[in-house]
């Protein structure tokens, strides 16, 4: 089946300020801990990750979501159902590479910078870099090891937040046991 | 949403390192509570005493956040306040790790469990007081989940 526009289940909602501001709070306490912005960057997006493996639980869970049958359905998946389920914006995939290991998700709007202006000082600080280790964890949870990261971000002047997305590895499943035991 | 939410409150606390955690959760609390006490309270007339404070936190505030009002407020009026809410939001997911092993009843258990995560809104909640002019210690008790209690000491 393809993954086309599917009803969004719905989720129990919550005041989306509230998400902003503490996120942004997050980030102000990181960036005070750590001093060092290379560093927040990497724990901002080992927060994703394990965030994103929990996540995918949940996603799973609530979507009735069939397997994936390529890497290029799952983009589609985490673009049209994933984040309007969690996030209430939906996402375009765009610029395949030709061996269709790569893609870009182009989002024009992400709650977690609402209001957000970043200052010249932290031009190195990646914001958004929660999500893409939410979107590494949960993919990788269901077998494919991927590497994200953002290219372009609103916060610096761009016209959209664009995430690119490549395939590293796709691994099968493997049983922690064996069948005769 | 709400799911990311609590996902995000915890593994912060879980990440964080050593003693400062509480520490810096409830800093982070106080940042957002005072944002947010900012922008709720902008169409308020002002606010002229404590208890109207209390009760704005009570009633609008706590609808903003949590989507309910407190249920349950009690004061000595010498100061102190204690908001409690049955149902608890943020706490409603938070289970036991384990089977107690020294000793210790399952609800002392838990709630030593939930006090990290009562860290946050504890900030939240100090934060918007500060902002509304109440300078104020506030502690969480969540012996009994999901309902919790805030208690309100008013330092003048």
């Amino acid at each position: 089946m393809p993954p086309g526009p599917r009803p969004v289940p719905q989720l129990e909602q919550i005041n989306a300020e509230i998400f902003t501001l503490t996120y942004g709070s997050i980030v102000r306490q990181l960036i005070a801990d750590f001093e060092d912005l290379d560093e927040v960057n990497k724990q901002l997006e080992k927060m994703g990750y394990n965030i994103g493996v929990r996540l995918v639980d949940e996603f799973l869970a609530k979507s009735k979501q069939g397997r994936c049958s390529s890497f290029r359905e799952a983009a589609e998946v985490v673009a049209r159902q994933a984040l309007p389920m969690f996030l209430n914006v939906s996402a375009a995939v765009t610029n395949w590479s030709a061996d269709g290991t790569e893609c870009s998700l182009v989002l024009t709007d992400n709650p977690l910078a609402d209001f957000v202006e970043l200052p010249d000082e932290y031009r190195s600080l990646r914001y958004s870099n929660l999500l893409p280790g939410v979107i590494r964890g949960g993919l990788e949870m269901v077998n494919m090891e991927v590497d994200c990261r953002f290219v372009q971000d609103m916060l610096k002047g761009a016209d959209c937040y664009e995430l690119r997305l490549r395939l590293k590895e796709h691994k099968d499943e493997q049983y922690p046991f064996k069948d005769d035991d | 949403m709400d799911l990311l939410f609590t996902e995000a409150v915890q593994f912060f606390s879980e990440q964080h390192y050593g003693p400062a955690a509480g520490a810096a959760l409830q800093a982070v609390g106080v940042r957002v509570g005072r944002q947010l006490a900012e922008r709720y309270s902008r169409d308020k007339p002002r606010l002229g005493d404590t208890l109207e404070v209390i009760k704005f936190i009570c009633k609008d505030f706590w609808l903003a956040v949590f989507k309910k009002q407190v249920d349950n407020l009690k004061t000595n009026h010498r100061g102190i306040y204690m908001l409690q809410d049955n149902n608890f939001r943020w706490l409603l997911r938070v289970a036991p790790a384990a089977a107690p092993t020294d000793g210790s009843s399952p609800s002392e258990q838990l709630a030593a469990a939930a006090a990290p995560y009562l860290e946050l809104p504890c900030g939240i909640i100090r934060g918007a007081l500060t902002h509304l002019g109440l300078n104020c210690t506030v502690e969480g008790d969540a012996r009994s989940l999901p309902s919790c209690s805030f208690t309100i000491k008013i330092v003048s």
